[in-house]
């Protein structure tokens, strides 16, 4: 599916709710490039929620201003923003009394899109996000579990084909194991779709996990960094961002990168080493060594072709 | 009193009664013969009569509730007013509310419309209100963030999702206005309540009479009760779910 995406620019956005000390989100400029996630993430306080907010203008701004491919979110007429833009939050939200094509179908709805363009368009996304069209357009959302609840959402999201989607903690209120292949299923579900996404989350694994890029809030809605998840890990900022990202930051950098990427020693005594398939994260690689009291290990191509040797130093460098 | 079953009340012979029989001269608690020989002419009009008291009274009522609902759900500072004018209407013992309207409206039909209709009020009014709050804040978040405008979340979102509790509230008003509707013949002969207080009137209590159009007020209020559970089966699917 073709897919336009949009370029968003936060540019001094400041949100000021009245009669409270301090900003909520604080001037706040940060370019997210089209088709890419950003994940805001930072503890309660960051003003993460709010700056999604300040977006589709659910929160309006006290000053500064957010533009969607060049254009100031303040120029839009508001229920058009909003219709444009895909919402995914926590709690779901869908509407109880419609069956998945009436929730799917919303904004299609709303923008008048014939009929028959509705319908296809709903059989397309239960498709995409793992439902089975036939069986499941006429349920209810009562009818669903938690994760299937939430493919719905993003299915209702994804609707008119928006440029740029919000997304609020989309997984947070789901057990950790479907919340891994929820992720993963977005993860390739943006490989195709290529949006914009802003994504929400209190999750610093998840963010990692998600990000193309990350921006860090700290309390009082200032911006700690952004950047890639890798330099963030490899090169916090300061302190906070350091202590944010967690001791184990290293290893969590290990996570992102992948064997494959290493520079191999060439073949030459492997017997007896491990071997472990190129697309092997270090992290992985390391568990391995430490856990057999190894010092090297051997790496193999996908038809199982040795391609060269890495030592265990080769993965802490 | 003013109440025209009290005419037929003092005679030995009392035409109504027609050929008599022996159940008729036991006065039994139901003879057949009479019901068949009055339905057309006593029985049936009475009940029609009665169900379009409870008709206009309970659509005129839920048009106004939800009018006032709307106003006190949308602006909150309404609210507290609404709901005490309807419940201090409802505390008003129905007799003396026929009397209180009396003479603005004199013995009409009219006077026990305006009675049943402020009766129901109390529970249309509260249970809209309840029902249009019920809605879930992460559904208005969802609908507000999709770009439904505030008039389309209303009905497309809230007016749906409170239909429960709406439909609850037409049943109990359905329900308490036909039997409230009964003592409306207090004031003139019209509805059910026409043969009932007709037969009371009677020296000995005509039996026949008052379990005849007694039972027929209690068919209409399962009857009603039961069309109405039926629409909300029809209006709600969603909700037998859970």
């Amino acid at each position: 599916m073709p897919s336009q995406a949009a370029e968003l620019v936060f540019d001094e956005a400041t949100k000021v709710y009245p009669g409270r000390d301090g900003a909520a989100v604080d001037h706040l400029s940060l370019t997210v490039p089209a088709g890419e996630i950003c994940v805001l993430v930072g503890p309660s306080g960051g003003g993460k929620t709010t700056a999604l907010k300040l977006v589709n203008r659910l929160i309006p701004l006290t000053s500064g201003d957010i533009r969607i491919d060049g254009t100031s979110i303040l120029q839009h007429d508001l229920t058009e923003l909003r219709r444009s833009i895909g919402y995914v939050i926590q709690q779901v939200g869908l509407f109880p009394h419609m069956t998945l094509e009436g929730n799917i179908g919303t904004v299609p709805r709303l923008l008048g899109w014939p009929r028959a363009q509705i319908r296809q368009r709903v059989v397309e996304l239960l498709e995409l996000v793992g439902l089975d069209p036939e069986k499941d357009r006429r349920r209810f959302p009562a009818e669903l579990s938690g994760g299937q609840r939430q493919r719905v959402g993003l299915a209702r999201a994804l609707a008119a084909n928006p440029a740029l989607m919000l997304m609020d903690e989309p997984f947070g209120a789901i057990d950790p194991i479907v919340r891994a292949r929820l992720q993963d299923e977005f993860l390739r579900l943006q490989q195709e779709l290529r949006k914009t996404v802003v994504f929400v989350t209190h999750d610093v694994d998840e963010a990692i996990k998600i990000g193309d890029r990350i921006a860090i809030l700290r309390e009082g809605g200032t911006l700690a960094q952004y950047d890639t998840p890798r330099r963030i890990l490899a090169e916090p900022a300061d302190e906070f961002v350091a202590e944010f990202v967690g001791r184990d930051r290293a290893l969590k950098g290990l996570a992102l990168r992948t064997l494959g990427e290493l520079e191999l020693a060439p073949v030459a005594g492997a017997d007896g080493l491990p071997r472990l398939p190129a697309e092997t994260s270090l992290r992985d690689a390391l568990a391995l060594l430490v856990a057999e009291r190894g010092d090297a290990l051997l790496v193999i191509g996908a038809d199982g072709s040795p391609l060269g040797i890495v030592k265990r130093e080769d993965l802490l460098s | 009193m003013s109440a025209q079953w009290v005419l037929g009340g003092g005679g030995p012979v009392i035409p109504k009664f027609g050929t008599p029989n022996e159940c008729l001269k036991n006065n039994g608690w139901f003879c057949p013969e009479w019901v068949r020989e009055h339905w057309s002419d006593i029985l049936q009009p009475a009940l029609i009569q009665h169900i379009e008291l409870t008709v206009i009274a309970v659509g005129i009522g839920f048009v106004a509730s939800f009018v006032l609902a709307f106003v006190g759900f949308r602006y909150r500072v309404f609210d507290l007013p609404l709901g005490a004018a309807t419940d201090f209407l409802y505390t008003i013992p129905s007799i003396a509310l026929f009397q209180l309207l009396v003479p603005f409206t004199g013995l009409t039909v009219t006077t026990i419309e305006i009675a049943l209709i402020s009766y129901t009020l109390f529970v249309l009014y509260r249970n809209i209100v309840t029902g249009l709050r019920g809605v879930p804040a992460e559904v208005l978040e969802s609908a507000r963030g999709m770009g439904l405008t505030r008039r389309q979340t209303f009905w497309r979102v809230e007016v749906p999702l409170a239909m429960p509790a709406i439909l609850a509230g037409v049943r109990v008003a359905t329900v308490s206005t036909i039997s409230i509707a009964t003592v409306g013949a207090f004031l003139i002969y019209y509805g059910l309540g026409g043969p009932i207080f007709d037969a009371l009137g009677q020296p000995d209590i005509f039996r026949t009479e008052l379990v005849a159009a007694g039972g027929l007020a209690i068919l209409l209020a399962l009857t009603a009760d039961m069309l109405i559970v039926l629409l909300q089966r029809a209006l709600t699917p969603w909700n037998r779910i859970r």
